[in-house]
């Protein structure tokens, strides 16, 4: 807009004596930035779209966690470690033709590659991990599910104790970094505790999550330093939220018959 | 090798923290692990490294690899008596992270040392001819393990080693608490540099290249050349 005008006020003025170029009027006009001549100068096509994932924000304010992961922690993680991700994940978009226009959950799935996965699959797959663990946690979270949700967990786990052990387990025996998550298996139809590395989540394998603990450090070392255990204490008594469990396993019933519906005969 | 170094013989008199179970163990012959002593204060790689990480990495860290690597071993030996099969194998795991942890922390203390006492000082002697010879300069060594370190995804260490058969320098990266003969069977630690995030998460938070830059300063290349000449006379 600003370069069309001075181009045409170019043309407009009297050309200097001593020069047939009209760049020589730009110049002097000191306007430094219009010297750089880029690809599209001129051009009346769109510039080249540079972002194609956006951060989401957690659906809560990141002191609503307190103190169970504190402001400070959530900065970093949501901010620092989340944004790279995204900004990471655009980076490599940006040199990237075939990797266009798929929702974020597609890219999870085409980046894994079955197994083998391409350079772009572990910022994708971060971004979405994150997007899910935000969501899997609320203030005033912990206690217990209720109604149907109970009834699977029971029904696959003996009891929710058990569930929560198992889950506590799996937390403190994951090596390395990586993932817990309590997923919906949709072959078996059942739910399972389920730890992943890295970056690797359960939509790869087609299945659905419900909830899902970062078992990373930079998920919790700057409250619980080394203490893993205390950490997933915190979370599963004071942050998982089963309200959205619950939303995710209705949802999910949808694709998954997790029993036959009861019918009441006449 | 390094690791004889490691293992001692824990009698009655000398084991007053772990008590009974370990003490039982020797007189079956099981040999159990032990925290080896900085050969520095907590303190002293500050700047580059933080006091508090320091104190939290050996002391938390450190200790818990020693602590689970001596338990899976007594598993290990109770199994092997019992003639478990699965058991033995699926004792592996467990033993591989964190007897790898102990050995790979381990050889990292011996890496680190205060500025006074060396740290930072490049390489003299064959060692640093070698890296010449590998690497064109000291500075691209630092630059190519720099770069692989902030690139490795999740947990890890990079290594630069010694292939003792090819008599070549390597730089390599291992997973988790793989050691760096995971890669190569004849391959020797010479430097390795831990990026677990616990390494430098406190003092670096999410920015791992800033720590990578900064724990050149404290690099002991002499411990590293000593063991690059025993290997390669």
């Amino acid at each position: 807009m600003g370069s069309f005008s001075l181009h045409a006020s170019c043309l407009a003025q009297p050309k200097l004596p001593w020069s047939n170029d009209c760049s020589q009027n730009l110049n002097s006009l000191k306007l430094p930035a219009l010297q750089q001549r880029g690809p599209n100068f001129g051009s009346r096509k769109a510039s080249k779209v540079l972002a194609f994932y956006g951060l989401k924000s957690p659906p809560y304010e990141l002191d609503a966690l307190e103190p169970y992961m504190s402001k400070r922690l959530m900065e970093t993680h949501w901010g620092e470690h989340h944004h790279g991700y995204v900004e990471g994940l655009n980076k490599q978009l940006e040199k990237n033709d075939i990797l266009y226009g798929y929702t974020l959950d597609e890219l999870v799935k085409v980046t894994y590659n079955n197994g083998n996965p391409l350079p772009e699959f572990n910022n994708a797959a971060q971004v979405w991990n994150h997007d899910f663990f935000w969501e899997s946690m609320q203030p005033g979270g912990g206690g217990m599910p209720e109604l149907g949700l109970l009834q699977q967990i029971e029904k696959d786990f003996g009891s929710f104790t058990n569930f929560k052990e198992k889950f506590i387990e799996a937390a403190l025996s994951l090596f390395g970094s990586g993932w817990v998550w309590l997923v919906l298996k949709r072959r078996e139809k059942r739910l399972e505790v389920v730890k992943t590395s890295n970056a690797v989540n359960p939509i790869v394998w087609d299945d659905i999550p419900l909830i899902s603990l970062d078992t990373w450090e930079h998920a919790y070392y700057q409250d619980y330093k080394n203490d893993r255990g205390k950490y997933v204490n915190a979370f599963m008594n004071h942050l998982v939220s089963w309200h959205v469990a619950t939303v995710r396993i209705i949802r999910a019933e949808a694709f998954v018959n997790l029993g036959e519906p009861k019918i009441p005969v006449a | 090798m390094a690791l004889r170094a490691l293992l001692t013989r824990k009698t009655l008199a000398s084991a007053p923290r772990l008590g009974g179970a370990a003490a039982a163990a020797s007189f079956r012959g099981l040999q159990t692990s032990s925290l080896p002593d900085l050969p520095y204060d907590y303190g002293a790689l500050q700047p580059a490294i933080s006091g508090e990480i320091m104190q939290l990495h050996h002391q938390k860290h450190h200790q818990a690899y020693v602590t689970n690597y001596n338990k899976a071993l007594e598993q290990l030996h109770d199994a092997m008596g019992k003639g478990d099969a699965p058991a033995v194998v699926k004792l592996q795991s467990a033993i591989k992270f964190n007897g790898g942890g102990h050995v790979n922390h381990s050889i990292f203390w011996k890496n680190l040392a205060p500025i006074q006492e060396g740290g930072g000082e490049p390489p003299k002697g064959s060692l640093g001819w070698a890296i010449d010879d590998h690497f064109q300069s000291l500075d691209a060594l630092v630059q190519k393990m720099n770069a692989e370190g902030a690139a490795l995804q999740g947990s890890g260490w990079v290594w630069l080693g010694v292939d003792k058969e090819l008599k070549k320098l390597v730089v390599e990266t291992t997973s988790n608490q793989d050691p760096l003969v995971t890669k190569g069977p004849s391959l020797i630690p010479l430097i390795g540099i831990d990026v677990w995030e616990h390494a430098y998460y406190l003092q670096y938070k999410n920015v791992r290249p800033d720590y990578l830059k900064n724990i050149w300063k404290v690099i002991n290349w002499k411990y590293a050349s000593e063991v690059y000449e025993k290997e390669c006379p």
